[in-house]
């Protein structure tokens, strides 16, 4: 077997780019300021912002690619950068945001790139494009304080309501010592406690219609069937959903803020905690981007370990979903049945890595340490346990006609509604569109192993399920083949970037000893420039947009997570129903609040 | 039976049902403990037995809260009614040929009125919390059980039929050459199935729910006055699982062992099944249920009731 990049990733698509961009060139063009050539490939162009609305509807509706889905909305505080891409300066914006648009017909991304400039800078609100713009546009009021003219409801999501500036902007302090010490006076939390209280009308929603009067529920911050801290106002007929809005940012931590202050080494960690439940498949999100920017070319056996690891991962995930799904519908035994499952599967990583929730063990160039001795036996004795008590959760579960009966039918979602509301992975797949970034978009060498992907038809709570039920199989079958087909060689790239270098050269040359010794303390200068690399996560796809300034750390950390659009569509799916439903959608969609709110 | 050994006996049972009661709460934590691989209470005293002793001892110094915004005497009197109404209840069960409190002549009808009076148990407390989670919740428990106590009565029908009294001594010695549970199958099910509703245990804890409605009805309730709620369920449990043994599986017969423990073993199998139940399955929603009740159980209770009519006239 041979890992050499697929001529396709090697070129970056650069070919493809230039047709995008001149088709969007031709059409707009006194709007298109210029391309820019980034590090990943992803055709980049910077657009007028008066007519940016216009092409990205464009780009949506009418161009030849049908970019149908708003992969990911942010942006960047410009002002302090050295070397940013040309445009930047040319236009003298002291903020960009950033769309970045995904088109399932072509496998392609656009990057649209807009200039603003002023201490309240605007733009036009895209949420009459794509629904999923809301929650995104919000958090970049929050974070930056750039406002959407013509947003339905634009207020800070994220942040407390009454936070002091916008925490993403470069003058704001990032660590709590900066800040001058922390005071809640009684007068002050009573005047919260006060502020906080649920009205209807300042969330858009209205009380009553015709002759009733709705009442309305607090589900959570704390309430068993959220998971976490994750508060949903339902407004009721009886105990049928009329309308529900959901409050995020409990969980927040301000993980992309932490982005730029860590060195791009000890950013790793956090990485791990971003969706805790699939541990280093976060680190590999974050890395390909790093080691995109850095130009490192990881060793076939770290990608082949990288795999093996990120798979096991993902049923660890998987199996926590399972269980907790059907406790959500009120099964018991399950969930302790699958807790017990990823004991099993933590006594692999256990071994290998040893750490077990966040292992934080994938490091710039490849591994952290080689595969222990007798790896092969834990791996085997993992795999052949398994499908015996997935064939047991098939009848206690899947096949149970009460949870048949709760979950068919509900919170149903046709693909495009899946597209335009940018739900992605096993939940888009369950609506019968097969699209997997590990066969679409190889990483990591994931090309050069047998699987499937599966799908399902109805969009519905139980396809949700089966999915990944399915997937859990799929994943095993990649494991049993990264097993055996372990390559010889290094773990960890050669190169004066990858971090720490490997520690036997250390003791030899002085030139990795110099690269040693600053990459440890002050941390790895990744050269400047952006990448953002998506890969398949275990609840959906996850990219880490990098912008490096050339330092020690991120410029700019801008991390997409799945279950951020997962839950803003859940009003949508969850309308008409009742709260049991409610409940069951939840648990089917498998969101993770620390990927929610970051 | 004169005054005074009622006196001794009434204390006696009240004694024994309370032992039963925490013992199947051990009981439960330790079976469920076993069928989903883990040990449960296994710490204080021989096999954890003790735990439901420091438990009660727990709830009895727990502070006791009522809400300020609840309605102070429905709110204490509710868990009282369900523990006193299943308790009644227990006078009318005949435990042995001789074992018993009263012999009732209508004691069927008596069980039926008095685990109706437990809904106001579950409705007057989701209605004094005065919390939307426990209205949500005693509003699925008075629909729950108010239904499925119409067929619950209906499916007991056949086997008043066959014994020809409401007596449920009478009832269990009409069992002596075939239990009940052979020509009324279909009823033994309608019973259960119902049985398990009125007590709201998994897969019919919709006025609990925990993943939905936090605690449902008893969600403001602590301390003892939750633990009176507790303490009813596992009374329920227990009555549910006697009736049955009493109604279809022919109360005390048996051979060798003496008659008072073979009521006791087939009681306790009753018990031991509810809890798997509660082990393996999920919960249905509350319109589901509600039509399953309406739409299945109630024209089969009835499909009951006429064939058995039936199949008496013409063995006549």
């Amino acid at each position: 077997m041979s890992f050499q990049e697929t001529p396709a990733q090697a070129a970056g698509g650069t070919a493809a780019d230039n047709t995008a961009i001149s088709e969007l060139a031709q059409v707009f063009k006194d709007a298109v300021i210029g391309p820019e050539h980034t590090k990943d490939g992803v055709p980049t162009v910077w657009i007028n912002p008066d007519r940016a609305k216009e092409v990205l509807a464009y780009l949506k509706n009418q161009s030849s690619r049908r970019f149908s889905m708003l992969y990911d909305l942010t942006a960047i505080d410009e002002r302090v950068r050295q070397h940013g891409p040309a445009f930047q300066e040319q236009t003298g914006g002291d903020y960009t945001v950033v769309y970045h648009l995904l088109s399932y017909e072509a496998n392609e991304d656009i990057r649209i790139k807009v200039p603003l400039s002023g201490e309240s800078p605007a733009a036009s609100s895209i949420t009459d494009i794509w629904p999923a713009a809301n929650w995104y546009e919000r958090e970049v009021w929050d974070m930056f304080g750039i406002g959407f003219t013509g947003h339905p409801f634009l207020k800070r999501i994220l942040m407390p309501h009454d936070w002091q500036g916008h925490p993403l902007r470069k003058d704001h302090p990032a660590r709590a010592t900066e800040m001058g010490p922390f005071s809640m006076p009684d007068a002050k939390e009573v005047q919260i406690e006060h502020e906080i209280q649920f009205r209807p009308d300042q969330w858009g929603i209205t009380p009553k219609k015709a002759d009733t009067d709705f009442m309305f529920l607090n589900l959570g911050p704390h309430h068993p069937g959220t998971h976490g801290v994750l508060r949903i106002v339902l407004e009721l007929d009886g105990e049928e959903i009329v309308d529900c809005v959901v409050d995020i940012g409990y969980h927040h931590r301000g993980a992309e803020k932490m982005g730029e202050r860590q060195s791009w080494h000890t950013f790793i960690p956090y990485t791990d905690r971003i969706d805790y439940l699939s541990g280093v498949m976060n680190n590999l999100a974050y890395l390909l981007s790093v080691e995109k920017l850095a130009g490192i070319e990881v060793p076939d056996r770290a990608k082949v370990i990288r795999i093996m690891m990120t798979e096991l991962f993902r049923i660890a995930s998987h199996l926590v979903w399972y269980g907790t799904f059907a406790q959500d519908l009120g099964a018991l035994s399950p969930v302790f049945y699958t807790f017990t499952d990823r004991e099993m599967a933590y006594r692999v990583i256990e071994a290998v890595c040893g750490g077990r929730m966040h292992p934080e063990w994938f490091r710039i160039g490849g591994v952290a340490q080689d595969l222990p001795q007798g790896w092969q036996t834990l791996i085997k004795d993992f795999l052949d346990y398994m499908p015996k008590r997935l064939k047991e959760y098939d009848v206690l579960v899947m096949k149970n006609p009460i949870f048949k009966a709760r979950t068919k039918g509900i919170g149903k979602l046709t693909p495009e509604e899946a597209i335009d509301w940018g739900i992605t992975g096993p939940n888009l797949r369950a609506c019968g569109f097969e699209w997997d970034f590990r066969k679409k978009r190889p990483y990591s060498g994931i090309e050069h192993f047998e699987f499937e992907i599966p799908t399902a038809a109805d969009g519905d709570c139980w396809s949700r399920a089966a999915v990944r039920v399915e997937e859990i199989k799929q994943s095993m079958r990649i494991i049993r083949q990264c097993m055996d087909n372990m390559p010889e060689g290094p773990y960890k790239s050669g190169h004066p970037l990858a971090t720490p270098p490997i520690k036997k050269h250390t003791m030899h040359d002085i030139e990795t000893l110099i690269d040693h010794f600053l990459n440890v303390s002050w941390g790895p200068p990744i050269p400047p420039g952006e990448a953002a690399i998506g890969i398949e996560a275990a609840k959906g796809n996850n990219t880490y947009y990098l912008v490096s300034d050339g330092g020690t750390t991120a410029y700019r950390t801008r991390i997409r997570t799945p279950s951020f659009p997962h839950i803003q569509a859940l009003p949508m799916m969850s309308r008409g129903l009742m709260i049991p439903d409610l409940i069951a959608i939840l648990g089917s969609v498998d969101f993770i609040l620390a990927d929610l709110d970051r | 039976m004169s005054t005074l050994q009622y006196l001794i006996l009434i204390p006696g049972l009240i004694f024994v049902l309370m032992s039963v009661a925490s013992g199947l709460i051990w009981l439960e934590r330790r079976l469920l403990g076993i069928w989903q691989d883990r040990y449960g209470p296994n710490r204080v005293g021989p096999f954890g037995i003790l735990q439901v002793l420091a438990d009660i001892l727990k709830v009895f110094t727990k502070e006791d809260w009522v809400p300020p915004f609840a309605d102070k005497p429905v709110f204490i009197i509710a868990p009282a009614i369900i523990v006193v109404t299943v308790l009644i209840t227990f006078a009318v069960v005949p435990f042995g040929p001789r074992a018993g409190l009263a012999d009732l002549n209508i004691g069927l009808l008596f069980f039926l009125a008095m685990s109706s009076l437990g809904v106001y148990s579950v409705a007057l407390a989701g209605w004094a919390s005065d919390s939307k989670y426990s209205l949500l919740g005693g509003l699925r428990a008075s629909a729950q059980m108010i239904s499925y106590e119409v067929f619950m009565g209906l499916s007991l029908m056949g086997v008043v039929m066959l014994a020809g009294s409401f007596n449920l001594r009478t009832i269990v010695l009409a069992q002596k050459h075939m239990w009940n549970i052979v020509p009324q199958f279909l009823g033994f099910i309608i019973f259960m199935i119902a049985g398990i509703a009125e007590t709201h245990r998994l897969p019919f804890d919709l006025p609990e729910a925990e993943s939905e409605l936090v605690a449902g009805f008893h969600s403001e309730y602590s301390g003892m006055k939750f633990g009176m709620f507790f303490l009813g369920e596992y009374f329920g449990i227990t009555l549910i699982s006697a009736m049955m043994t009493t109604l279809f599986l022919g109360g005390w017969f048996g051979p060798v062992l003496p008659p008072i423990v073979w009521f006791a073993v087939k009681t306790l199998a009753f018990i031991c099944f509810f809890i798997l139940l509660r082990a393996t399955l999920p919960r249905p929603r509350y319109d589901q249920l509600m039509s399953f009740g309406w739409k299945a159980m109630f024209p089969l209770s009835l499909v009951n009731l006429l064939v058995t009519g039936g199949l008496i006239l013409a063995g006549r």
